[in-house]
């Protein structure tokens, strides 16, 4: 449990993505990063691997279009076979433009349901917001400063030369301040 | 990377802008109260749709025997609105999939309230298909469910059945789109507003977003998968509907230019209703700074480059007709541009092909009124055009004894002005209560947080003092 963090706020991109690598070189652990919006090339900044998701969604396509296809395949030549204009009964490509759209609409769902479960988003969750400002124009990193060799003095050496605007220290526990 | 100041492209957002000065221009209309001209606007809109609920109930009550069809023609008005409302959602996904699978970053002034646009326009095309069913409450029936019929199964080689397949899945991931974009800024709104209803409201909905990177490294990645999964959803989507006609033997029908044909008529019309809105938007709104005239100006060019992409295809037609040696397809195409119905054929003409030449002129796509009028007149056309191939086809089939007119009844016309209604009501609403520019997409876009350097100094002693 992370018992103090530094946060370094700052109002340039430019000035967060730099300070971000610096801290990594400098071999102090990144909490995280709070921006108001994707901020281009953060992930490497941070050392973030490339996200999973998009294997989610490759599983959830394949078996939206594999199910649908057994599924016609089933319906139309098994349970009930229907003479549809002496069209055979397992006519494939009549059936590929319903498994298109099952594979879409799972893929689709399924990578949104899985960045909402993985991020933990949900209706009802507090927001707790590490400053007021970071949904608007600032950008805050967060340091994890419990462990040894990293105190306020060291992280301002290290981002001062990147216009930070401040620098604070907030414990989570107690830190709640701007959580709503 | 270059300097985005050096770049010959005009800048995405004029006024010097910086990011707090984004977030507040665009909650601004949010914030203050309910103009005038919104409530005119509503309440027109609202008469509208009230007077499509009167028409719908009373057809459903009645029964579909109060359109205008006949034996001949048995498709004519609800089909065309159809069509019609689909297409104008096209050019919604457009905006926010394809383009952003292109990386053209003027569309963040435009995407948010293009999604809703398309959101809208479905549910305003689907209420047809489901009142022409003459017993709605029975739709269900076209969904596969195990029944105590057999159990029965829906026809799955049937195009119309695709088209249910098609609208529904589109309805769904067009909403969760928009609704994923929507999470950052109504975060946004949610940190800015004081406690009240807005707060409450935007907490639940923002789903505790609080910016982290973590959170943002994975929204990106399935944002980019959902655009990947739209934009060959939004070409599956035309030309399924393209195919209800195409797989008939209907001459005028039973043809394969149709399903890029109809996709790119869908795109054309669909630009040309985001123009209408956007004009009217960017005014009312006060939006100047963000919806400029740049982003007028490539609309423009990309309805133009579509419009003639549809003329092509009218052309084509014409020729693939009379290549084709078929005399019934022949007569079809000869009975359009001179029979009875010529009169709609040639305002589609005019409407799509013709008039819209004038975009070629930097005058043209420079003026406001112009290209308001411009794209009303394309609304128009394209209602035209979906008209001419439903009505003219059927009207005049191989029997010269079953040829048979049509003319729309004033309920049909009466739906057709309640769905307007629907739309634009919708519309309101939503301009009322989201932020139509997508604040986190611009800021990012616009490169408001990597100022040049002689801004960043200013900002920079500004700090300091």
């Amino acid at each position: 449990m992370n018992d103090r963090i530094l946060l370094a706020t700052f109002a340039h991109e430019d000035d967060l993505l730099a300070a971000t690598a610096a801290v990594r070189a400098a071999g102090h652990p990144i909490v995280d990063v709070f921006t108001p919006y994707a901020v281009h090339g953060l992930d490497r900044a941070m050392g973030l691997r490339p996200s999973r998701l998009t294997w989610v969604c490759f599983v959830c396509g394949m078996v939206g279009a594999v199910g649908m296809l057994v599924f016609q395949h089933w319906t139309a030549a098994i349970s009930w076979p229907l003479n549809v204009g002496g069209k055979p009964w397992n006519s494939l490509p009549a059936h590929v433009p319903v498994a298109f759209e099952a594979a879409v609409l799972l893929a689709g769902f399924g990578s949104v349901f899985a960045l909402l479960w993985v991020s933990r988003l949900f209706p009802g969750r507090q927001a707790r917001l590490v400053a007021p400002r970071v949904t608007d124009d600032r950008f805050v990193l967060a340091v994890d400063a419990s462990g040894p060799g990293i105190d306020r003095a060291t992280l301002e050496r290290v981002v001062g030369q990147f216009d930070s605007l401040a620098i604070e220290e907030q414990t989570p526990r107690t830190g709640g301040k701007a959580s709503c | 990377m270059a300097d985005p100041n050096s770049s010959p492209r005009p800048p995405l957002v004029t006024g010097d802008k910086t990011i707090a000065d984004v977030t507040r221009d665009i909650c601004a209309p949010l914030e203050r109260g309910p103009t005038g001209l919104w409530w005119g606007a509503l309440a027109v809109s609202c008469s509208a749709l009230l007077l499509g609920v009167v028409a719908v109930g009373y057809q459903i009550a009645v029964g579909v025997g109060t359109w205008g069809l006949n034996k001949t023609v048995g498709w004519a008005f609800d089909i065309t609105n159809f069509v019609f409302w689909v297409g104008i959602g096209h050019a919604g996904t457009l905006i926010s999939a394809v383009l952003f699978l292109f990386r053209q970053k003027w569309r963040t002034a435009v995407n948010r309230s293009a999604e809703a646009m398309t959101l809208f326009a479905v549910v305003c095309a689907g209420i047809f298909p489901l009142i022409h069913m003459g017993r709605p409450w029975l739709a269900f029936w076209t969904l596969p469910y195990p029944n105590t019929r057999g159990s029965l199964w829906v026809n799955f080689k049937s195009p119309l059945l695709w088209d249910v397949f098609a609208i529904s899945t589109y309805l769904l991931i067009s909403a969760v789109f928009w609704y994923v974009g929507l999470i950052p800024d109504l975060a946004t709104i949610r940190d800015r507003s004081g406690p009240g209803w807005r707060r409450r409201i935007c907490s639940v909905l923002s789903l505790g977003w609080n910016g982290s990177a973590r959170t943002w490294h994975r929204y990106e990645t399935v944002y980019m998968l959902l655009a990947g999964l739209a934009t060959p959803l939004v070409f599956s989507v035309h030309t399924i509907v393209s195919m209800d006609f195409a797989t008939s033997v209907i001459p005028g029908w039973h043809t394969t230019i149709f399903p890029p044909y109809f996709v790119a008529g869908a795109i054309f019309s669909g630009l040309a209703m985001v123009l209408t809105l956007m004009i009217v938007a960017r005014k009312v709104m006060r939006l100047e700074d963000y919806i400029t005239h740049s982003h007028v100006d490539q609309m423009c060019k990309l309805m133009l480059s579509m419009g003639c992409i549809v003329g092509l295809a009218y052309g084509t037609e014409f020729f693939t007709a009379f290549y084709s040696g078929n005399g019934y397809e022949q007569f079809v195409f000869k009975n359009r541009a001179l029979g009875p119905f010529c009169w709609a054929y040639w305002t589609m003409v005019t409407c799509n092909v013709v008039i819209p030449q004038l975009l070629w002129f930097r005058s043209v796509r420079a003026s406001l009124p112009c290209v308001f009028a411009l794209a009303i007149v394309v609304n128009i056309g394209m209602w035209f055009e979906r008209f001419v191939i439903i009505v003219t086809s059927l009207h005049r089939d191989f029997l010269p004894s079953s040829w048979a007119d049509y003319a729309p009844t004033s309920i049909e016309i009466a739906t057709l002005l309640g769905s307007f209604g629907l739309f634009f009501s919708c519309f309101l609403i939503f301009c009322r209560f989201a932020p139509v520019i997508a604040m986190a997409e611009i800021k990012g876009a616009a490169h408001l947080g990597k100022p040049a350097a002689g801004r960043r100094e200013a900002h920079r002693q500004e700090h300091a003092a």
